[in-house]
């Protein structure tokens, strides 16, 4: 009886690992699958065979569409971080010490734009920045990639913030450190690898945000996802490719960092904070 | 210690509402603003006031039964003239246009005639120039667009008008279109969001009963993808299924087909990318709730003599319900808003609402119909969100 228990177990427990296996390699095999396309020397999207290139690299670095979208996206992006990191960060804090039941109504809107489809938002800001001019400028995207990433900020802040000893806070002001004193000498150093983690956050959700790009973004502020899309849409060459994979090493390395420091910072399992919500 | 502690509430209050107010003050200028504003469009409705002020006013005096007053007409007539002049005669056709096919060029010829010397006193001087001025159909367009209000937009994304008589009618089958839009939208959501529930769920099962030690890595695997952005693996999806791509080439060497298969820019295409990037939302939550279950339960179960598929559907899947329910919920609302993948892996027959949104947005510049398919595709996803108030909580955090 007990032994065929545990032969059906057995048996149950196999089929979920080969299925998990594959559905891991579903997960996974597309990602990585780009890397070596990417490398072929040839104009068809095949595996190479024995011989490698960097020729759809090459081509990428000198075609001046590429190169000026990557340029507009990190400058887009540097600038969302540098407003959405220290307005999250300030938010983040003032919520952990909010008791006030406006909080509940606050978190509410300041995770809509999480919630709200993507389409929406974007169109919400071409309706905005259409009659002030705005589209067709980088600062209408910086405002709106801010709108978006700000949310993430304050999230990973937040939970920086559960993690963190108030005694020490206390300590600080009981030695006679004044409100801002304690936030800017004690507090933010205690959460920096939170804040740190929350600004690789909102410079990705920017650097990867295609929608409100598509939407209000005009022929100069063209970012490297419009180029992107457009690429897949008119000819999907290898070059594609190699820009999915710079794109993926990117995402992969820098998100790989920030979720370091964010469980660093709040000492809990991978896996809760939501990067991107995508398109 | 206790002189701190009485201190903190105090400072705290002031300190709270000081750190907050930059981020919500910007918030509300640059996101919640324009989505009402946005929104708003769908039922404001000011294009025609703004070109012919004093014909609109006089529109919302008359009742709409029968003729219109002869007054009435000379207005319009006069202000069909001075719009011409300002250039802004465009606005006032459009508007008119999107209730009456055929009011555009109405307009033109009539505004041609007028400033020729025509007279436009009265309905008949206009019935002569065009006898449509005599029919009922452009009045009620032009009663229907006299704003500050109008219907006319949600009920077109319901593929609804008004008729000349003011009743709510089905358009014509053939201009039809919304309805099935919004169809086809909700049931790929769902299919997809069923997709990654089957996909997902014994993943997540088997990550949480796996030591930590060994479900890390494992879940690299699912935050990999999840790292990646959206695009960048459709884009990936795009490369693969090509008629000549890598999966084609590899079922052929297999031997599993003769010929290519069409596996993208079809509805295939849309399931098989749409999922993939949405899978991990699906894992990451229902794997916190699986984490959160005590084993002791299942070994309670099984002690007493429950089969293990006994055990599991009648202690351990009722306890993960919750978590079900949240990854399916964030799945579906983020489905429905999707716009990049199916624009580039789907065909015509697959665009979701979005992609008409975006349509009303920079091509035809209705921007009243986009703001209004946009409220309609709000209202379901606000209305689940209060109800399952699930989003919130597992969302963020």
């Amino acid at each position: 009886m007990s032994a065929r228990r545990s032969r059906s177990e057995r048996a149950g427990r196999a089929a979920l690992i080969g299925f998990s296996a594959l559905v891991f390699a579903f997960l996974v095999l597309p990602i990585l699958a780009v890397i070596p396309l990417s490398l072929n020397p040839t104009t068809f999207l095949v595996f190479p065979e024995g011989e490698f290139s960097l020729r759809w690299y090459r081509t990428l670095a000198g075609s001046p569409q590429w190169t000026h979208a990557f340029g507009n996206s990190l400058k887009i992006a540097v600038a969302t971080t540098l407003i959405a990191t220290p307005l999250g960060t300030l938010a983040a804090i003032g919520l952990a010490y909010m008791r006030s039941r406006a909080k509940t109504a606050i978190v509410a809107m300041i995770t809509a734009p999480l919630v709200v489809p993507v389409v929406v938002v974007a169109i919400a800001f071409y309706f905005l920045f259409a009659p002030l001019g705005l589209v067709n400028g980088s600062l209408g995207l910086i405002v709106a990639h801010t709108a978006l990433a700000v949310p993430f900020v304050v999230i990973v802040v937040h939970a920086a913030l559960r993690g963190l000893d108030t005694e020490l806070l206390r300590a600080a002001a009981s030695l006679g450190a004044p409100p801002l004193v304690v936030l800017l000498r004690v507090l933010i150093p205690l959460i920096a690898p939170g804040v740190a983690a929350g600004a690789v956050f909102a410079f990705m959700t920017s650097f990867d945000e295609t929608t409100v790009a598509l939407f209000i973004a005009g022929p100069e502020q063209r970012t490297l996802p419009i180029q992107m899309f457009e690429g897949v849409r008119e000819q999907i060459s290898p070059a594609i490719a190699a820009a999915a994979t710079l794109l993926i090493i990117a995402s992969t390395l820098l998100l790989g960092a920030a979720e370091l420091l964010r469980r660093r910072g709040e000492g809990r399992r991978p896996g809760s904070a939501a990067p991107d919500i995508g398109a | 210690m206790a002189e701190n502690r009485s201190k903190l509430p105090r400072l705290r209050r002031w300190w709270s509402v000081a750190l907050v107010a930059p981020l919500l003050l910007f918030l509300l200028a640059s996101f919640v603003a324009p989505v009402l504003m946005m929104l708003s469009r769908a039922v404001i409705d000011r294009d025609l006031e703004r070109v012919w002020p004093d014909s609109a006013a006089a529109l919302r005096q008359w009742d709409g039964a029968g003729a219109p007053p002869d007054a009435l007409a000379a207005t319009v007539a006069r202000e069909i003239n001075a719009a011409r002049q300002a250039g802004t005669l465009n606005q006032a056709a459009n508007r008119l246009n999107y209730d009456m096919v055929g009011s555009r060029s109405l307009l033109y010829a009539t505004a041609d005639r007028l400033a020729a010397g025509t007279p436009g006193a009265s309905v008949a001087d206009l019935a002569r120039i065009d006898p449509r001025w005599g029919q009922p159909g452009i009045w009620a367009a032009m009663r229907h667009a006299d704003g500050p209000l109008t219907r006319h937009y949600l009920l077109a994304a319901l593929d609804r008008r008004l008729n000349a008589d003011d009743r709510i009618v089905t358009v014509p089958a053939e201009q039809a279109v919304f309805a099935n839009i919004y169809l086809r939208t909700f049931k790929i959501s769902a299919i997809v969001a069923l997709l990654c529930a089957a996909l997902g769920y014994p993943v997540a099962y088997l990550l949480a009963s796996l030591p930590e030690r060994k479900a890390n890595p494992l879940l690299i695997l699912v935050l990999l993808p999840f790292w990646t952005s959206a695009l960048v693996r459709t884009a990936a999806w795009a490369v693969l299924l090509q008629t000549n791509g890598v999966v084609n080439k590899a079922l052929q060497a297999v031997g599993l087909i003769d010929a290519p298969l069409q596996l993208i820019y079809n509805r295939l295409g849309v399931y098989i990318a749409m999922t993939h990037v949405l899978l991990p939302f699906f894992i990451l939550p229902l794997y916190g709730v699986m984490k959160g279950i005590a084993p002791t339960a299942m070994r309670a179960a099984s002690s007493l003599g429950a089969p293990p598929l006994r055990a599991f559907l009648t202690v351990y899947l009722p306890q993960t319900l919750p978590g079900v329910g949240a990854g399916a919920i964030i799945v579906f609302t983020l489905a429905l808003g999707y716009y990049v993948t199916p624009a580039l892996v789907g065909g015509g027959g697959d665009q979701m609402i979005s992609a008409s949104i975006a349509f009303y947005t920079n091509q035809s510049l209705n921007w009243g119909m986009a703001a209004a398919l946009s409220l309609l595709l709000l209202l379901p996803l606000l209305l689940m969100i209060f109800a399952g108030r699930t989003m919130v909580r597992t969302v963020p955090a």
